[in-house]
């Protein structure tokens, strides 16, 4: 007992410690993946004055604090941490984490505690109890039932209304008239004493297609727009130049066109630019996929959100805001997921016929009853009970529990499924289009272990680790498991490397006369910097290829680099040197000729292809912003569980279909019992549960190994 | 059928302390970052100020 108790504290002493103070300042902290994180993070953060109740949230990669310091000092303290931090904007992104999960989770739980005692209720009617017995459950039921249904029901009747109100038909039409009916005629029944309550039925009816609603919710919870990421991009404020060369910093709101702007060594630029200083080194990966850092020349147009990987410049801004490289192509990603969510997915399109042919189906039971019988109260009786034996929970339940149980199984295989309809869209994809640099290959340093002795190796990673330069960070991965000699005195050289003191001579990383260089007392050691194939590329590649999937390669890379990998991997259709803007119409104009594109693809400049493609897949080492574009994101170093991710998606399509099948076949035989009166509230009970629990069952299919 | 009195009131109170249960594990953000909460559980020494 006593861990459980342990277990009991923990929660509440956390609750108390974040309640104590209110977060004013969010940070995403794309890094973090393990429980190490957690304690590193928030230790260090609370040793700093200043900065008071540090809370990292491992699920969405955030951390909260409260703190009047500026933004960049404590991005700077969790870089030294060793984690990249963005400052999010905490108007954009809310303090609750998830508001609509937290009420959809409070109506499920409300709708299965009324549905539990009132099934128990009924089991009693069931059984035999009759008249003032009967009578006293009937009401107690109906007080249980009319205010749950009241207040769970809600999701449905909010989206039917909207739906009817522009004259359309959705699944949620006959849910809510089936649930509204089913408890309405019950209190009425059960004030006339009569024997058909269908309070059981109208409660497990909320109760099994609010399961549906949540898990729906749940796995799309960590999907946020990717547009609204790609805003906390960009640097809040800049500094500005005044007429004697004195710094102010300044909102980025405020900066105008024609502002002389200073950008600090690692800093990103606020705005568009020309170059006014002599040169200046750039990283900007995010735009073309290059993977070298550019070389500017005074003049030399700078876009917003590149890193200054050199000695601080300065630049004239050219365009500010609206107008930003940056902000166009946010606005091109937000359009093409508004393009997106327009994809009708399975669930919607059996709705579009279902609804309108229960609505007949009873309204005919009604009429037809109505003219045999002349009983208004039995006609009527027969059409709810059509209403809520046409299954719409087993249709309700018949995508999401297959994509939850299909997203659980590619959660172990490393992939994290973030859209609905992801899985639906995957399953008709023919072809996949490829980035290179970070995607089918990741940066590294050749042949690192073979050309330096222990000693130059030891002082490579020393100087490295000092760096957050792409190739110092690959030196770094490359050189793990050794220790750093002890180099002293390390310095930045802007636009060169890094230099340090060994003992009393001088060691030097970075550009020497011919490409990187080591160089340790004057000696100069060459290392060749390339690219390695990811693990698993080649495989999956070749797997695709087998099975019809035609592979493809767009990369902004120098076209001779990406015929090599082309080459290597046995691609024949390649294009290179190709801009983000490009990248975005190339996948439009072949959807456009009716191809269906799955890309992959890790960078900023990716950003809008993504979100254009039929799908989309990101690893987990892209950028944040693509990460949030990409319907799917590898969590996994390797490639070569791409074509189970595809075969997954196919079988879990097929298994939907299949569910809806199961789904008609019960009312197929269940409507025909309705439609002559014959149908009680057991026999509905029965019905509805029965396919609910197939329908599940049936999902759980997808997670046998085929 | 006396003691259906009692039964009635005691299953829909005992039903409705585990319903307020569980509002208050939403209420108070329980949810919120489960892949937290399984890592935070291993940490013993996340908490060094309650020891």
């Amino acid at each position: 007992m006593t861990s459980a108790c342990a277990a009991c504290n923990a929660a509440p002493a956390a609750i108390r410690l974040a309640e104590a103070v209110e977060p004013n300042m969010t940070l995403s902290v794309p890094g973090m993946s393990c429980a190490a994180c957690i304690g590193k993070i928030e230790r260090g953060l609370d040793s700093v004055p200043g900065i008071a109740a540090p809370r990292v949230n491992l699920t969405l990669k955030r951390v909260s604090l409260n703190t009047e310091l500026p933004v960049e000092d404590v991005t700077a303290r969790i870089a030294e941490l060793g984690y990249e931090a963005f400052p999010l904007d905490a108007a954009i992104v809310g303090q609750d984490a998830d508001p609509a999960g937290r009420d959809l989770a409070l109506r499920l739980g409300v709708a299965g505690f009324a549905m539990m005692n009132v099934m128990l209720l009924s089991v009693a009617v069931w059984s035999g109890a009759a008249d003032a017995t009967r009578d006293l459950f009937h009401l107690i039921s109906a007080a249980i039932a009319v205010p749950v249904v009241g207040f769970s029901g809600q999701p449905f009747f909010r989206s039917a209304w909207s739906a009817l109100k522009v004259r359309r038909l959705n699944m949620d039409v006959p849910i809510s008239l089936a649930i509204l009916l089913a408890t309405g005629m019950s209190v009425f029944e059960s004030l006339n004493g009569g024997s058909h309550a269908y309070f059981d039925a109208g409660l497990s009816l909320t109760f099994f297609l609010l399961i549906g609603r949540y898990l729906d919710h749940r796995t799309r919870a960590s999907a946020r727009s990717a547009a609204r990421e790609l805003a906390a991009l960009e640097v809040q404020t800049a500094e500005r130049l005044d007429g004697q060369g004195r710094a102010h910093r300044t909102p980025i709101s405020d900066l105008a066109e024609g502002d002389l702007i200073l950008v600090p060594t690692g800093g990103r630029t606020p705005v568009d630019g020309a170059l006014e200083s002599a040169a200046a080194l750039t990283d900007r990966s995010f735009l073309t996929g290059e993977s070298d850092p550019a070389s500017l020349a005074c003049g030399d147009p700078v876009s917003a959100g590149e890193i200054n990987l050199g000695a601080p410049f300065r630049l004239r801004a050219t365009s500010v805001g609206e107008d930003t490289t940056l902000r166009r192509m946010a606005r091109l990603v937000e359009g093409a997921e508004a393009a997106k969510t327009r994809y009708t997915g399975l669930a919607d399109r059996a709705a579009q016929i279902y609804a309108p042919a229960v609505h007949l189906l009873a309204l005919a039971a009604f009429a037809g009853w109505l003219i045999i019988s002349g009983d208004v109260r039995f006609s009527l009786n027969v059409a709810i009970a059509v209403l809520i034996i046409t299954c719409p929970c087993a249709l309700g339940l018949a995508v999401p529990a297959v994509a939850t149980a299909a997203i659980g199984k590619l959660y172990e295989h490393g992939f994290l499924v973030k859209s609905g309809t992801a899985l639906e869209r995957l399953a008709e994809v023919d072809g996949v289009l490829f980035d290179k640099t970070g995607t089918l290959t990741v940066p590294g340093v050749a042949g690192l272990t073979d050309v330096l002795d222990a000693k130059q190796k030891s002082v490579a990673l020393a100087l490295a680790q000092s760096s957050s330069h792409p190739v110092s960070r690959a030196i770094r991965d490359g050189l793990s498991g050794i220790a750093p000699a002890p180099v002293t005195d390390i310095r930045d050289v802007p636009g060169r490397g890094v230099e340090g003191r060994l003992g009393g001579v001088q060691v030097f990383l970075g550009r020497g006369q011919d490409g990187l260089t080591l160089t340790i007392g004057g000696n100069e050691h060459p290392l060749r910097q390339d690219e390695t194939l990811r693990p698993g590329a080649a495989e999956a590649v070749a797997m695709l290829e087998k099975s019809g999937l035609h592979p493809a390669l767009v990369s902004g890379d120098a076209e001779s680099r990406v015929r090599a990998l082309a080459k290597k991997l046995d691609i024949s259709d390649a294009t290179a040197e190709i801009g983000p803007d490009a990248k975005h119409e190339l996948v439009t104009n072949r959807s456009a000729d009716g191809s269906r594109f799955l890309m992959v693809g890790d960078g900023l400049n990716d950003t809008a292809a993504l979100a254009a493609a039929h799908a989309s897949l990101a690893p987990s080492s892209a950028m944040d912003a693509s990460r949030n574009a990409a319907d799917i994101v590898l969590l996994r170093e390797g490639l070569s569980d791409l074509p189970l991710l595809l075969a997954i998606a196919r079988k879990s399509t097929r298994l939907s279909r299949q569910n809806f099948a199961i789904a008609a076949v019960y009312n197929l035989i269940a409507v025909p019992i309705a439609l002559l009166g014959f149908a009680t509230p057991l026999i509905a009970a029965l019905a509805m549960s029965a396919s609910s629990v197939t329908v599940l069952l049936n999902a759980l299919r997808v997670r046998r190994p085929s | 059928m006396n003691v259906l009195a009692f039964l009635i009131p005691v299953s829909l109170i005992l039903g409705g302390v585990g319903l307020a249960a569980f509002i208050w594990t939403i209420r108070s953000g329980q949810y919120s970052d489960p892949d937290g909460d399984a890592a935070r559980i291993l940490m013993d020494d996340d908490k060094p100020s309650d020891g």
